[in-house]
């Protein structure tokens, strides 16, 4: 039971959440699944800091971002995979 | 781990129980509190609880007013209450609802005396009622004495992983004992908002969930001028990561693990259907929410962290609690309880859940969390609205 450098809450989420103080651009990344306890590797494009999330997949404009198995909002600029996630290309559905 | 059944509190008149025994100086409204705190700092023992606000407020907003003060009076962590307001009705009607209690407390008004007669009357008041205090011991009592409040802050991603699934897990091990619990922070479930009704333990229940929160939502949408970015998320939950309030929102309600909730508080609303979790309707800002939270009765509070928020209560203490690493080292004074290795898998959910027990038992029992050493008494109150 290594320390992960990456989280993820559901088998379905389509981010992960960086837990190391950050990623190195490049770094191949552990991520945890805590659901069911499976590891899978994604590369972090960015330096990305703790907290923060990593797209686990290429994303589109439109499409909706996965977190705890639940939507938590709407992509507004496409993100590759291992891209940082955040206020610059993510927004909320609500406000 | 073996959950302990009992704690040491301070048994009042009307059969609760109070993890503190402060005597307070409460006013009525902002115009008394240079009165109040003169009080306070004549005779030690006593704490005043200044704030904002109680002239010219009505309807609704009123009588919320009315609810906090007494409910603050009332709390059982409160052993004796000076009142103090500007004149004697709005005066009397608190101080008569706190004696339904049975403890001691007392009237004061301003007007056709001024501030240093006051003063003086009420400080010989108030040194009867400390010395009288002091006596007070700590007796064994049932973990069903417990009250127990949460609210988060300054959350960040860390506090959706492993902080507030931490509350969860306490929730789920201390429910069995009967103890009564309580979250709120209404806008911030917004997007888990019907994840969380589905969590109502009646059809009444969800049904009052989603009205209460349908109305606050409406409110905001009317207020708002932009996003609420930087509000809602806040700039400190947007630097720790957390992008949406949706995201916010689920990472929020990991605190009440898989338990549902019987009823739904208005703010400062004591409840009445017994042992088991409440969800009150609050503002998501911390001390107003609290300040809530410990009018309604609660008597100990746990609070998780991602960022480091400080707050603290001048009644009910503020158990904090933090998952992430940088916050707990970094702001080492302000967390009484370290749970950041649950992300490096050295700890696990229940290991964290057991240690965060143990921390609340010892505070409950009378050790001084972090925020009380700091001196933290945010005491605020909630504004429906302009007043007249």
């Amino acid at each position: 039971m290594s320390q992960p450098d990456l989280i993820i809450h559901d088998e379905k989420d389509n981010v992960g959440v960086v837990v190391i103080e950050k990623t190195k651009k490049g770094q191949d990344c552990s991520a945890w699944i805590m659901e069911n306890d499976k590891t899978v590797k994604v590369n972090s494009t960015n330096e990305v800091p703790l907290g923060h999330k990593i797209a686990l997949k290429d994303l589109k404009e439109g499409d909706t971002i996965l977190k705890y198995g639940h939507d938590i909002g709407k992509v507004v600029k496409s993100i590759k995979k291992g891209e940082h996630v955040h206020v610059h290309n993510v927004k909320t559905k609500k406000w | 781990m073996e959950i302990p059944k009992s704690f040491l509190g301070y048994k009042r008149e009307n059969g609760r129980a109070g993890t503190r025994n402060h005597v307070i100086i409460l006013p009525v409204d902002d115009i008394s509190n240079a009165c109040a705190e003169a009080v306070a700092n004549n005779i030690k023992g006593t704490i005043a609880l200044p704030h904002s606000y109680g002239r010219l407020q009505f309807g609704a907003d009123l009588e919320l007013h009315f609810r906090t003060m007494i409910g603050t009076g009332k709390n059982p962590n409160v052993a004796a209450v000076i009142v103090i307001g500007i004149e004697p009705k709005w005066t009397k009607r608190i101080v008569d609802e706190i004696a339904k209690t049975g403890k001691p407390v007392e009237g004061f008004h301003i007007e056709r005396t001024g501030d240093i007669g006051t003063i003086m009357k009420a400080s010989k008041k108030a040194q009867e009622f400390s010395q009288w205090a002091s006596e007070k011991q700590r007796e064994e009592c049932p973990l069903s004495d417990l009250w127990i409040s949460v609210k988060c802050g300054e959350s960040d991603t860390t506090s959706g992983l492993a902080s507030n699934p931490t509350v969860g897990n306490l929730m789920e091990k201390l429910e069995p004992f009967g103890v009564h619990l309580c979250f709120g922070e209404t806008s911030e479930l917004t997007g888990a908002e019907t994840v969380c009704a589905a969590r109502g333990a009646t059809p009444e229940a969800k049904e009052k969930f989603m009205r209460t929160w349908s109305s606050y939502n409406d409110f905001i949408l009317k207020e708002a001028t932009d996003d609420l970015s930087e509000s809602q998320p806040t700039a400190g939950n947007i630097a720790g990561g957390l992008t949406t309030i949706e995201e916010k929102a689920f990472g929020n309600f990991q605190k009440i693990g898989n338990l549902k909730f019987i009823d739904v508080l208005e703010p400062a609303e004591e409840p009445k259907k017994g042992k088991g979790l409440y969800f009150m309707d609050t503002s998501s800002a911390a001390a107003e929410c609290v300040t809530l939270q410990a009018a309604g009765g609660f008597n100990i509070h746990l609070f998780p962290t991602g960022q480091g928020n400080i707050i603290g209560n001048p009644i009910e203490p503020v158990v904090k609690l933090t998952a992430n690493p940088l916050t707990a080292k970094l702001m080492k004074e302000h967390v009484d309880c370290d749970v950041s290795k649950i992300l490096s898998r050295e700890m696990n959910l229940s290991q964290a859940g057991d240690e965060l027990i143990k921390v609340m038992l010892r505070v409950a029992n009378g050790r001084i969390t972090c925020a009380e050493a700091l001196g933290h008494r945010e005491f605020v109150m909630t504004k429906l609205y302009r007043s007249a």
